[in-house]
C-alpha cells in the first residue's frame, strides 16, 4: 500500500472540491485586512504629504481612498465570516455524508466508538474539526499572508532596503511564532491528559458513585482523588502559563524591531536624499500595520494543533478495515420462509488475533421454533447475534440459513432475514410512529397497531397527548426503561423478518413486567423462527426449546462459550 | 456587572485581584502605547523635518515597544495562572457542594452533568478569565489614557474620538438585542439539525439491522445542507454587530485623519501632532472591539458559573443530627407511617408505610418495580427524608442521629453498584480500607465472586471502572455483594440482590 499522506492534509483534501466557494471567502478574508492596513497607510500618506502644504487636489484622491476603505473594511469582513461559513457548512455536510459512509461497514464491530458514548461523541466532533481547518486556520493564515506580501511589496519599491527588512520579520514571525505555540502546546501534553483523565474518573466515580460512596462512608476519599487531581491540573496549567503567551509577546517584539528597524533605515535614506519625506511615515505605518493582520495567526496556531489531533483520529477511524469481507460473488437467499439456522463448531473473536470471544458453539435453531438462549451477561450471547447479523466475521465453524453458507451470502441480503432487537439498539431523535417504520417503511397503520399492541405499547401511546407524533428524544430519553425497551421489540415485530433475533429484550425491566414481556414475545413468536436471548428464567415456559451456556472460562475479552474444555 | 459575575468575583476573590491587576497592567500598558505613538510620531516629524538620522532617536521607542511585549506577557502570565487557580478553587467548592446534594439524585439521571462540569465544564471559564477580564479592564482605563493624550494633543480629534467613541456600545447593543430574538427563535432549529448527525451516526448499527444505512446517506447530507441555511440565516443577522462595530471604529479613524490631514494643509497643525493623533485613533477603539469578541466568549463561561451555583445552592439536606447510634446498631428499626413525595411527581412514592424489623431478621420486601422497594432503602438509609411519619433506630428519630456513624453500622448492596477506578480488591474495600487480603476473599468467596475474580486477567489487582476491566451486571452486584459483606455491618440491605444474577446463581 503507498504510504498515506498526513492526516491533516488529507483532511484538507475534503476541502479542495469546494475551492469556488472557498477561494471568494479567502478573497474577502484577505481583502479585509488589506484594507486596514491599506487605511492606515494611506491616511500617513495623506496626513504627510499635506505637512508639504501641496494644492488640495494633491490630496483629495487620499482622503476619497481612506473613507472608502475605512468602509470596505467592515463590510469585507462581514463578506468573509459569512461566505467563510456558508462554503465551509457546505463543506462539512460533504464531508458528513462521506465519513458516515466510511462508517457504515464498521458499525458496531469494527471500531470502540461504537460501544461508547463519549467516543462517538468525540468523533461527531472530530468530523467538524473540518470547519475549523478553515474558518479559523487556513482563512486566517492566507489574509496575513496577502497583506505580508503586500506590504513588503509596497515596502521595498519605496525603499528596497526596508523591504527586505519587513518582509524577513514578517516570514520571521509568520513562521517563529505558530511554531513557538505549536512546540508550547505540546509540551506537558501527556501528563496533562493523564490528569485530566483523572479527573474525569474520579468524577464520575463521585457523582455516578455517590450513593455508594456515601453508604460506605467513603465520600472522603473519593473527594480527595478529585482534589489530588484538580491540583494536578491547576499546577500544570500554573507552568503552562508562563509559555502560552510567549508567543504573542515574541510577535509584539518582532513588531517593534520590523518597525524601528524600518524607520531608522527610512531615516537614513532621508537623509541621504534617497526617500521622498512623504514615503518616509508611510514605511513606519506599513511596518506597524501589516503585525495587525498576523495577529490571528496565534489563534490559528492554537486552534491547529486540535484540528491535527482530530484529523488524526478520523484517519485511524477511516483506516480501519471493516471486520466483515463481503462476498465478491454472494450466494441468494430464499426471501420466504419458513427458514431453520444451524451453527456447528463456531469460533469468533472481535479482533483478529484476539482471544476467542466464542469458541465451538454450535446450536440449532430450527425453522418455526423458538429457541431461548439463556446465558451469563457478557458470555457471548450478543456476539452470537452480532455474528448471525453479520457484523462480526466467523473464523471457522459453519452458519448455514436455508441451506446456505452465511459467509457466502451479502450482508445486507442476511440482515434482510435475520434482524430484530440488538444489543446497541438505538432509539433515534423522531417520532414514536418514526422509530417504528425505520423497520418498514412501507407499513400500514394497522400492521404499524398491531406490532405496537403486541409489545404491549399501543395503550401507552394512544395514552400520550400526541400519540403516535410523541417525539422521542436522545435516544429514548423521553421514555421509561421499559416503554424503550417495548418500542424496540415493537420495531423488530414490524420488521417481521424470517429469523427473529432478540437480544435481552427485557434489559432493565423489573421481574414482573420482564416476565410479562417475555410472555408476549413467546406469544406473538408463535410458529415463527426466533433466537431469544436473556438473562431471565421467568416466563420461558412457553419456549419450544431453551438452551443455556455455560461459562468455561474467563479471558480479557469475555468469558467463553461451552464445549472445548482444554481451550481459553 | 452581572449579578453571577458578582457572585463568581466574592466566591473566588483572586478573580477580583485578578482584575485589580489587569486593571493596572492596562494602565501601564495605555501609558506605553501613548508613549510609542508619541515618540514614533517625534522622530518621523524630525525626519521629516530634515534633523537628520540620529542612531540614539529610535532606540528609546524600541524600548517602548520592548516594554509593551513584556507588559502582553505579563498580562497573559497572570490571567493564566489566575484561570488555573480559579478553576481549581471552583473545582474544590463543587466537590465538597456535591456532599449536600442527594446522592441518590446525584447517582440518578444529572450524573454525567454534574462529572462533566468538574472536568471540562469549568475549563469554559478560561475564555472568560484569560479573555473577558483583561479585556475589560483595558475598556475602562485604555480609551481614558488614549483619549487624554489625544485631548492634550490635539483636542479637536480627541472630540471626535469621544463622540464615536460611545457608538460601539450603544450599537453593539442595540443589535445584540436585535440578533438575540433573531437567533433564539432559530436556537431550537439549530440544536436539532445540529444534532442530528451525532443521533445517525450513534444508531447506525440499528439502521444497518433495518437495511436503512444507505437511505440514509443523503439524509445526512440534507440535514447538514438545512443545518448550513439556518445557520448561515442565523450568521447574516449575528455579523450584523460586529460589521457596525467594524465600521464605526474604522470610519473614526478616517474622520480623525481626513480633518486633522486638512488642517495641516492650512498649516493649523503641526506634522507630529497630525501623526500622534493617527497613531492614537485606532488604539482608542481597540479594546472596546477586543471586548465585543471577548464577550461572545465569555457567555459560556458565565453559564458554567451558573451551573457550579446552582450546584452549590442545590437543596441543602436538613440539618443532620448527632447522636450516636443506639446499640451500635443492634436494634430494631421501624418506619412509622411514612410519606415520600419526590419533587415534581404527583403519586407519593411511599404512602403511609409501615415496617418494623427486629435484630436479626431478615425481611424479604416483594412488589413491582415503582411500588417504593428502593425508596424504602432510601430512607432507611437517611438519602430520603420522610415527608410525614418518621423512621426509627432503636427507637430514636433517624434523623436525629449522626448520618456518617448510621451508614457505617449499614451496608446496602444497590440495584445498580457503582465499580470505582480502581482494582478489584480496592472495590471490595470500599468501606473498610484497611481490611486485610484475607478478609476481601472471605467476603468474595460468600458473594460469591471468587470464581470469576480469579479468572481476570489481574485476579484481585484487576483496574476496573470507567476506563478499566468491563464487568457483566451480575459480576458487578457480587463485588457489590462482597463490598457489603466486608462491611460486616449490623444491618444489611439488599435491592433486587438478584436481578442481575444469572442461572445458577441464585439458589
Amino acid at each position: 500500500m503507498p504510504p498515506r499522506p498526513h492526516p491533516t492534509l488529507r483532511l484538507l483534501q475534503h476541502l479542495v472540491p469546494h475551492w469556488r466557494r472557498l477561494l471568494p471567502a479567502a478573497l474577502a478574508a484577505a481583502g479585509s485586512e488589506l484594507a486596514a492596513a491599506a487605511l492606515m497607510g494611506t491616511a500617513a500618506w495623506l496626513i504627510t504629504r499635506a505637512a508639504e502644504q501641496p494644492p488640495l487636489a494633491e490630496v483629495a484622491l487620499a482622503v476619497v481612498v481612506v473613507r472608502a476603505l475605512a468602509l470596505g473594511r467592515g463590510l469585507l469582513r462581514y463578506a468573509d465570516r459569512l461566505l467563510g461559513h456558508d462554503g465551509t457548512l457546505r463543506a462539512v455536510a460533504v464531508f458528513r455524508a462521506r465519513v458516515y459512509e466510511a462508517l457504515v461497514p464498521l458499525a458496531p464491530s469494527g471500531i470502540p466508538a461504537f460501544r461508547s458514548g463519549d467516543l462517538l461523541t468525540r468523533l461527531v466532533d472530530d468530523v467538524d474539526a473540518v470547519q475549523d481547518l478553515l474558518l479559523r486556520v487556513l482563512l486566517p493564515v492566507a489574509a496575513a499572508g496577502t497583506v505580508a506580501v503586500a506590504a513588503t511589496g509596497t515596502a521595498a519599491v519605496l525603499l528596497p532596503g526596508a523591504g527586505l527588512l519587513l518582509g524577513v520579520m514578517l516570514v520571521l514571525a509568520g513562521l517563529l511564532v505558530p511554531v513557538l505555540v505549536l512546540v508550547t502546546s505540546r509540551r506537558d501534553g501527556p501528563e496533562e491528559r493523564a490528569a485530566r483523565a483523572q479527573l474525569a474518573v474520579s468524577s464520575l466515580d463521585l457523582t455516578r458513585g455517590a450513593a455508594d460512596l456515601s453508604a460506605y462512608g467513603a465520600l472522603g476519599r473519593a473527594e480527595e482523588r478529585v482534589r489530588q487531581a484538580a491540583t494536578r491540573i491547576a499546577r500544570l496549567e500554573r507552568r503552562k502559563a508562563r509559555t502560552t503567551t510567549l508567543a504573542s509577546a515574541v510577535m509584539l517584539l518582532l513588531q517593534a524591531g520590523a518597525t524601528v528597524g524600518v524607520t531608522w533605515l527610512a531615516l537614513g535614506a532621508h537623509a541621504g536624499g534617497e526617500l521622498a519625506a512623504v514615503h518616509l511615515t508611510v514605511l513606519t505605518v506599513l511596518a506597524l500595520a501589516s503585525f495587525e493582520a498576523l495577529g490571528p495567526l496565534l489563534a490559528a496556531a492554537r486552534r491547529f494543533v486540535e484540528v491535527r489531533s482530530a484529523a488524526r483520529r478520523l484517519a485511524e477511524m477511516l483506516d480501519a478495515p471493516p471486520p466483515v469481507v463481503e462476498p465478491v460473488v454472494p450466494v441468494a437467499l430464499p426471501a420466504s420462509g419458513p427458514l431453520g439456522v444451524e451453527i456447528t463448531g463456531l469460533r469468533v473473536r472481535h479482533r483478529p488475533g484476539g482471544p476467542a470471544a466464542l469458541d465451538g458453539v454450535s446450536l440449532r435453531l430450527p425453522p418455526e421454533r423458538r429457541v431461548v438462549l439463556v446465558g451469563e451477561s457478557g458470555s457471548g450471547k450478543s456476539t452470537l447475534i452480532a455474528t448471525l447479523m453479520r457484523f462480526l466475521p466467523y473464523e471457522s465453524g459453519s452458519i448455514r440459513i436455508g441451506g446456505r453458507e452465511l459467509r457466502d451470502c451479502a450482508g445486507a441480503d442476511v440482515r434482510r432475514a435475520i434482524t430484530g432487537v440488538t444489543q446497541d439498539a438505538h432509539v433515534f431523535r423522531g417520532t414514536i410512529r418514526a422509530n417504528l417504520l425505520l423497520a418498514r417503511p412501507d407499513a400500514t397503520e394497522t400492521q404499524l397497531r398491531e406490532a405496537a399492541g403486541r409489545a404491549r405499547l399501543l395503550e401507552w401511546i394512544e395514552s400520550l397527548p400526541q400519540g403516535w407524533e410523541t417525539y422521542a428524544g436522545g435516544d429514548g430519553a423521553e421514555m421509561s426503561g421499559g416503554q424503550r425497551q417495548r418500542l424496540l421489540l415493537a420495531r423488530a415485530l414490524l420488521a417481521d423478518p424470517l429469523v427473529l433475533v432478540l437480544d435481552e429484550p427485557t434489559e432493565g425491566l423489573d421481574p414482573d413486567s420482564a416476565a410479562a414481556v417475555l410472555a408476549d414475545i413467546l406469544d406473538a413468536t408463535h410458529g415463527r423462527t426466533t433466537l431469544l436471548v436473556t438473562h431471565e428464567r421467568e416466563g420461558l415456559a412457553a419456549a419450544d426449546e431453551v438452551v443455556t451456556l455455560e461459562r468455561v472460562a474467563a479471558g480479557p475479552c469475555g468469558p467463553l462459550l461451552t464445549l472445548p474444555q482444554g481451550e481459553g | 456587572m452581572k449579578a453571577v459575575e458578582r457572585r463568581l468575583m466574592n466566591e473566588v476573590p483572586l478573580l477580583r485581584r485578578h482584575l485589580q491587576v489587569s486593571t493596572v497592567l492596562a494602565l501601564v500598558g495605555g501609558g506605553l502605547v501613548v508613549a510609542q505613538a508619541a515618540l514614533l510620531a517625534k522622530v518621523l516629524a524630525d525626519g521629516f523635518a530634515g534633523y537628520g538620522a540620529d542612531g540614539a532617536a529610535v532606540v528609546v521607542p524600541a524600548a517602548v515597544m520592548g516594554g509593551r511585549a513584556l507588559v502582553a506577557w505579563v498580562r497573559g502570565f497572570l490571567a493564566q495562572r489566575a484561570a488555573a487557580d480559579a478553576k481549581r478553587a471552583l473545582r474544590d467548592r463543587v466537590t465538597a457542594g456535591l456532599r449536600r446534594t442527594n446522592p441518590l439524585r446525584l447517582a440518578g439521571g444529572r450524573h454525567g452533568e454534574t462529572a462533566t462540569l468538574l472536568t471540562r465544564g469549568l475549563d469554559a471559564l478560561d475564555p472568560y478569565i484569560v479573555g473577558h477580564l483583561p479585556t475589560k479592564a483595558a475598556v475602562t482605563v485604555v480609551p481614558l489614557v488614549v483619549l487624554g493624550w489625544m485631548a492634550r494633543t490635539d483636542w479637536a480629534s480627541a472630540l471626535v474620538v469621544l463622540m464615536t467613541l460611545p457608538l460601539l456600545p450603544v450599537f453593539g447593543v442595540l443589535v445584540g438585542m436585535h440578533t438575540a430574538q433573531r437567533t433564539a427563535k432559530q436556537w431550537e432549529l439549530l440544536s436539532r439539525l445540529g444534532g442530528h448527525f451525532l443521533d445517525v451516526v450513534a444508531g447506525l448499527p440499528t439502521l444497518r439491522a433495518f437495511g436503512r444505512e444507505r437511505h440514509q446517506v443523503g439524509v445526512v447530507r440534507e440535514m447538514a445542507e438545512a443545518h448550513r441555511r439556518a445557520t448561515v440565516r442565523t450568521l447574516r443577522v449575528a455579523f450584523l454587530s460586529s460589521l457596525v462595530l467594524e465600521t464605526v471604529a474604522t470610519l473614526s479613524v478616517a474622520l480623525v485623519a481626513v480633518p486633522v490631514g486638512l488642517r495641516l494643509l492650512g498649516g493649523e497643525v503641526e506634522l507630529e501632532v497630525a501623526l500622534t493623533v493617527l497613531f492614537l485613533a485606532p488604539e482608542a477603539y481597540l479594546p472596546l472591539r477586543a471586548a465585543g469578541a471577548a464577550f461572545h466568549d465569555s457567555a459560556e463561561g458565565l453559564g458554567v458559573a451558573e451551573k457550579v451555583f446552582a450546584v452549590l445552592d442545590g437543596e441543602g439536606r436538613a440539618a443532620e443530627g448527632a447522636l450516636p447510634v443506639p446499640g451500635g446498631g443492634r436494634v430494631p428499626l421501624s418506619v412509622d407511617r411514612v410519606t415520600v413525595r419526590y419533587p415534581g411527581r404527583a403519586v407519593p412514592a411511599l404512602e403511609g408505610v409501615s415496617l418494623s424489623v427486629r435484630t436479626g431478621e431478615h425481611v424479604a420486601l416483594v412488589g413491582p418495580s415503582g411500588a417504593g422497594k428502593s425508596t424504602l432503602l432510601a430512607l432507611l438509609l437517611g438519602f430520603v427524608e420522610p415527608g410525614e411519619g418518621r423512621v426509627t433506630v432503636g427507637g430514636v428519630d433517624l434523623a436525629q442521629l449522626d448520618a456518617e456513624a448510621w451508614r457505617e453500622r449499614v451496608a446496602w448492596v444497590p440495584q445498580r453498584p457503582h465499580l470505582f477506578a480502581g482494582t478489584v480488591a480496592e472495590n471490595i474495600r470500599l468501606g473498610r480500607p484497611g481490611a486485610s487480603e484475607a478478609e476481601v476473599r472471605a467476603a468474595a468467596r460468600a458473594a460469591p465472586a471468587e470464581g470469576f475474580v480469579a479468572e481476570l486477567p489481574d485476579g484481585y489487582d484487576t483496574a476496573l471502572g470507567e476506563s478499566g476491566f468491563g464487568l457483566s451486571a451480575g459480576q458487578r452486584q457480587r463485588i457489590a455483594l462482597a463490598r457489603a459483606f466486608l462491611l460486616d455491618a449490623p444491618v444489611l440491605l439488599l435491592d433486587e440482590p438478584t436481578a442481575h444474577l444469572d442461572v445458577g446463581s441464585e439458589g
